[in-house]
């Protein structure tokens, strides 16, 4: 019997739920010194000057260091397509570019200390002209970096086909803004920096890739690969943003070395909400163009991606958006093209989906619009132009390959779930009683990419001689239950029982390599690595048992029930695997063990159906979600219960994005939603209970046959929940309200139609 | 984040309370439930050089009933006031508010004085205490005086409490339980009301307020005479956004807050049965 | 200043500055680090604990406001054979946690509505966690883990 698909209660939790996690933060790190870093309170200026003086003769401050203290480098661009005259430096020297760019460090005893004396920093500014909006930036009026010329740090444009809509009876267009959000993991950036007794730099990180801090820190502070060793404790959540690494995290290690003292960064919430990256921040102008009767034929998305003051993983997010600019649907001709921009903002990067949920959004909402415009039921358009399960492999205009998908399976069982008609029927009816209180349904038909990056991973299982297992792998979990999973998967190949396996990652120097944990890539890549090991694993031991039994290799076989050997027909005599690991110590001097560093075999495509009912107040415009309806298809499901909690997380933040979340600015570039006071956080009081069901397609491209779940949920509940709410008006004359669809925006938008349609009734 | 240094005193009576503010003079600040200050405080936004904790003084912490009126001790938590027995068959809509506040935590430490005292528009109290007609009972150096609630919010962020005052009491004046209606739009459950309105039937007609609908909490005067000359709900609501000065910011417009206001206004009178 | 308070049921006595939180007072002088902060505005509930027996937030509670309380963190539940309570098993047996950071402020939430409401409906539960902010689970399997814990009847001593 398979441990697969079993929903296994997570081994990870007893810790959390009865002395709490140990995160960075918690490390204890004896005789450890605070750095605290001082930020620009402005976002575009000259500094003038810096005074740290009376900071620096406070009692209990160790030092304060500037730019031109640190001799580092600047911080290189992510890509090496981005703009490379646009790179930060390490602490701000010169010009400042955003509100919330570290300018000055302070290394104090307490942590009281190093509050008290960034009080005590005077930084002198010349403000500058500010640009906030990337429609602005892209004007090149004001420049944020003057020596590159322009604001421009990336495009992608592979030409347009002036004859794109001209075989379209109906062609429609809109200007979509897909806002700027903050990832918000409850824990916020953290470091801690020492130096061990043999020398060697030991960082503790709240990162979701340690391989790429350690290879970070080796290159910026300019040490060999073995110097250095990066650990991750428990992290308290990343959703992208702690996918990269930062200034900050290299000032760190920079001052445990300078110091040679242990120290340790924990930034407040406040620093958080400007210094750790942003996601989304896209306009988005979409063209869709078709038949009377439904069919969709072309489809042009231009994308203009706010980057934030400095391009990172933001600037490139538009090449996401592009591979997965026609969505599910069989369109003919697709084109989709892009320019990045700077602006006087926290930098963009990735949050989860990163450029796939933009994708979906304007595709989704873009299929509505044409809906209306042909008065076609949205349930019925889609229906008529998704790929269908005959035709893959899917080769889409922008030459993306779809692996495999059932898109018109996963509509259908959305459909019956939410019990479409029934809604609709309801929705007619407070229609037509003019009710306050209006209906919307929404729908979104998407299909995403994971593990679209071309990194393998590594894993490696080893048997010990007490018949446990130590599993390592290269994926780097905060929260996902890799240790359950990757469990089950060496369980179920093994026989051995997943309380006598331990996984092990985190730590560079007990696991070699690795790519971390992001863009839903671990299961298929990181625990195909691992399953994979376990293979390698049985072969090793066979050949050990062969030697035993004196048997043909052939004939030696793995009875998983028993956990052990024996040969073909001879069941009574066997061999455990505490005792094939013995004989392998005896033969080799080392342990029975396998390592795989398995290459990509490429991207998969995760798709399915989102429904939404939303209730939209029409007097104060606050919307309310009734219902969410989920249908997901991740391939081959190794434990439900992770993967549906993959996918509640990723509603709630999708339903965030599209009802109340929003970075604001002020047009001078101060954040206005810089605590969670004022950003929207989602509570468990603005959600329903979700309705989730999975239809597994299994894909080909790897052995488990499984796809990526960890970011489906955001990427189908955004459009699902802005469609319901544009539903909802679309009887009171209004076509699309910009996300976040919060109360005033509503109600302004069904005021506008009320004007416009008395402004016609007059006319 | 962390506070500025500062010294911290209990004060095991009102009259230290007092004393120790007549001694310190703006140096010190009154600590209660400490859900108003400490945030400010913490992001360095207020610095006093004293904190005079009264938050112990449980002398100050009842719901009683006095026959014409419902007295609340200042130290009264939130949470009390929403639970307790004689504020819900009272001063119902006070006993409602009380448990909107915030989320459980905060109504688990805040206070109704330490609410009121920091005069904060947007706050929900002030609104209903100037709708019930509410009267405050302050006690400074010479003893205690009564300030009407419509006299107490000064201006923003302002109360008439001199600095050497400490709130003691809120009066209020019985009402049936059902004769009232409230309504507040947030974005989410715990965020501060972007608008929020209070009606209240008494003996003497119908009170209103609102929130966040100017500098100080406001008292609907135009709508409750509206009312008085006979009004329905929907004619008087009209004129609920008369005189205001909302703020506006991102999540609301002047304009927009002005209409939420009139919306919210007529939903609370029809729950009066206007 | 020096201060005394009961954690989890331990006589605690330690010098702080006035200006410590209660937090920073619990992770840093008691050496309790399950309790986390997670914003600076009393908005997200990570540092939630129990004072006599009710929520609060200890972000927002000067340590020295807690002397002569008692106070209970993620620590002090469970029973001294290191069982969990039906709280921090329904958390588990539901899938109500994923990275754990909000977890403890959660748990102890949870704990103080159910004494306060035995019974909850899931729109109790919904507001009731109106302070308690996760990112990882999208509050449905908290919020079925706090309905799951309210249906099993702890024997009291």
């Amino acid at each position: 019997m398979s441990i697969l698909g079993n929903r296994v209660l997570r081994r990870e939790d007893p810790k959390f739920l009865t002395v709490g996690g140990t995160y960075v933060a918690d490390l204890e790190l004896p005789g450890s010194v605070h750095v605290t870093f001082v930020r620009s309170n402005m976002a575009h200026a000259k500094i003038v000057s810096v005074d740290s003086s009376r900071a620096k003769a406070m009692p209990g401050v160790i030092d304060v260091f500037s730019n031109d203290d640190l001799g580092l480098a600047n911080f290189p661009t992510i890509m090496e397509m981005t703009n490379a005259a646009m790179t930060p430096p390490m602490l701000a020297s010169g010009t400042v570019r955003f509100v919330g760019e570290p300018i000055v460090v302070i290394v104090a005893e307490t942590r009281e200390a190093a509050a008290d004396a960034a009080e005590l920093v005077v930084i002198d500014y010349e403000p500058l002209p500010v640009v906030i909006d990337p429609v602005e930036a892209r004007k090149d009026e004001i420049l944020l970096f003057p020596e590159a010329g322009t604001n421009v740090a990336f495009t992608l444009d592979f030409g347009g086909d002036d004859t794109l809509f001209d075989a379209c009876e109906v062609v429609v267009e809109l200007t979509l803004a897909n806002q700027r959000v903050a990832p918000c993991p409850l824990e916020g950036r953290s470091a801690a920096a020492h130096m061990t007794a043999d020398g060697r730099l030991e960082f503790s990180s709240a990162t979701q890739a340690p391989h790429g801090v350690r290879d970070a820190l080796v290159s910026f502070l300019g040490l060999e690969p073995e110097q250095v060793h990066v650990v991750t404790p428990d992290v308290g959540g990343g959703f992208g943003a702690k996918a990269s690494v930062y200034q900050e995290d290299i000032v760190v290690g920079w001052c445990a070395l300078r110091l040679g003292r242990p120290v340790r960064w924990t930034e407040t919430r406040s620093e958080s909400m400007v210094g750790l990256g942003h996601g989304r921040a896209q306009v988005q102008h979409a063209r869709i163009g078709g038949t009377r009767d439904g069919i969709v034929q072309a489809y042009r998305l231009d994308v203009l991606q706010d980057s934030g003051a400095y391009p990172g993983f933001g600037a490139v997010l538009p090449f996401m958006t592009r591979t997965m600019t026609s969505g599910p649907y069989k369109i003919a001709r697709a084109e989709c093209a892009s320019v990045s921009v700077v602006t006087n903002s926290t930098t963009t990067t990735a949050y989860r989906g990163a450029g796939r949920p933009e994708a979906t959004a304007a595709i989704e909402r873009m299929m509505d619009v044409f809906a209306r415009e042909i008065e076609m039921d949205p349930a019925e358009l889609r229906r008529r132009n998704l790929i269908s399960k005959d035709e893959f492999p899917y080769t889409t205009p922008v030459e993306t390959v779809y692996d495999v998908g059932d898109y018109h399976r996963a509509l259908d069982l959305a459909l019956e779930v939410a019990d479409y008609e029934q809604l609709r029927t309801e929705q007619s009816r407070r229609r037509l009683s003019g009710d306050v209180r209006q209906l919307g349904i929404g729908l979104s038909c998407y299909v995403e990419i994971t593990n679209g990056l071309p990194d393998g991973e590594f894993g490696a299982v080893e048997i010990r001689p007490d018949g446990k297992v130590i599993v390592r792998t290269g994926t780097s979990p905060h929260g996902q239950g890799h240790v359950t999973a990757w469990s089950m998967l060496v369980a179920e190949q093994l026989g051995i029982a997943i309380e006598d396996i331990e996984v092990i990652y985190g730590d560079t120097d007990v696991v070699p390599r690795g790519a971390g944990t992001m863009g839903s890539r671990s299961l298929q890549i990181g625990g195909a690595a691992v399953n994979q090991a376990a293979l390698d694993v049985i072969e090793k031991a066979k050949d050990l048992a062969a030697d035993l039994f004196e048997a043909d290799r052939g004939d030696v076989v793995l009875d998983k029930a028993s956990a052990s050997f024996h040969v073909v027909g001879s069941p009574a005599v066997s061999h455990s695997w505490a005792e094939l690991a013995a004989a392998a110590l005896a033969k080799d001097g080392g342990p029975l063990f396998a390592e795989v560093d398995l290459a990509s075999p490429g991207p998969t495509f995760p798709f399915g159906t989102h429904v939404s009912v939303v209730e939209v107040d029409t007097e104060t415009g606050k919307v309310t979600v009734l219902r969410h309806i989920a249908v997901d298809d991740a391939g081959r499901i190794v434990n439900p219960l992770l993967a549906e909690g993959q996918v509640h997380g990723g509603i709630a933040q999708g339903v965030a994005q599209a009802l109340l979340e929003e970075v604001v600015y002020d047009l001078d570039g101060n954040p206005l939603t810089s605590t969670l006071a004022d950003y929207s956080f989602i509570s468990a009081a603005e959600l329903p209970s979700y309705e989730t069901r999975f239809t597994e397609t299994p894909t080909p491209v790897n052995a488990l046959g499984a796809k990526g779940i960890g970011e489906s949920g955001t990427i189908g509940s955004t459009p699902a929940v802005h469609n319901a709410v544009c539903d909802a008006l679309a009887h009171l004359g209004v076509r699309h309200v910009d996300m976040p669809t919060t109360p005033m925006r509503v109600w302004s938008a069904i005021e506008e139609a009320a004007a416009r349609t008395n402004a016609k009734g007059q006319g | 984040m962390i506070p500025a240094s500062f010294d911290y005193v209990r004060a095991a009576t009102v009259e230290e309370a007092i004393d120790l503010l007549v001694q310190h003079g703006d140096d010190a600040k009154l600590l209660a439930g400490g859900h108003s200050l400490l945030p400010l405080m913490k992001m360095r936004l207020a610095q006093p050089a004293l904190l005079v904790d009264i938050a112990p003084l449980r002398a100050l912490s009842y719901v009683r009933d006095e026959h014409d009126h419902v007295a609340v001790g200042a130290l009264t938590r939130h949470h009390d006031l929403a639970n307790s027995p004689v504020a819900i068959s009272g001063a119902s809509v006070l006993a409602h508010v009380a448990g909107q506040i915030g989320d459980p935590q905060v109504r688990h430490r805040g206070t109704i004085g330490g609410s009121i005292a920091h005069g904060d528009p947007a706050s929900d109290l002030p609104a209903v205490l100037l709708a019930l007609g509410a009267t405050m009972v302050a006690q400074g150096p010479t003893g205690r005086r009564e300030i009407s609630a419509a006299d107490f919010f000064v201006s923003f962020f302002e109360v008439a409490l001199a600095p050497d005052e400490v709130l003691v009491e809120v009066r209020v004046p019985k009402s049936s339980p059902g004769q009232w209606g409230f309504e507040k739009l947030t974005k989410r459950a715990q965020d501060w009301a972007i608008v929020g309105a209070v009606a209240v039937r008494s003996s003497s007609g119908v009170g209103v307020g609102l929130i966040n609908m100017g500098p100080v909490p406001l008292r609907a005067s135009g709508v409750e005479a509206a009312i008085a000359s006979g009004k329905d709900a929907k004619e008087a609501a009209e004129l609920a956004s008369e005189g205001t000065e909302p703020s506006a910011d991102f999540n609301g417009s002047l304009e927009y807050r002005q209409h939420v206001a009139r919306v919210l206004v007529r939903r609370a009178l029809e729950k009066v049965g206007v | 200043m020096r201060i005394e308070m009961m954690v989890n049921a331990n006589a605690e006595s330690h010098d702080v500055e006035a200006r410590t939180l209660l937090v920073h007072y619990l992770r840093d002088a008691v050496g309790l680090t399950g309790t986390n902060v997670g914003c600076d505005t009393t908005s997200c509930g990570a540092c939630t604990v129990l004072m006599n027996g009710e929520s609060v937030k200890s972000c927002t509670v000067l340590a020295a406001q807690a002397a002569g309380e008692a106070i209970t963190t993620i620590e002090g539940l469970g029973d001294e054979f290191g069982q969990m309570d039906r709280v921090q098993q329904a958390f588990q047996d539901c899938h109500g946690l994923q990275c754990g950071y909000c977890t403890p402020g959660m748990v102890m939430a949870v704990t103080s509505l159910l004494r306060e409401n035995p019974e909850p409906t899931e729109a109790d539960v919904r507001l009731g966690l109106e302070g308690n902010l996760c990112r990882c689970t999208g509050y449905h399997n908290i919020v079925e883990a706090a309905l799951a814990a309210s249906r099993v009847h702890e024997v009291h001593q």
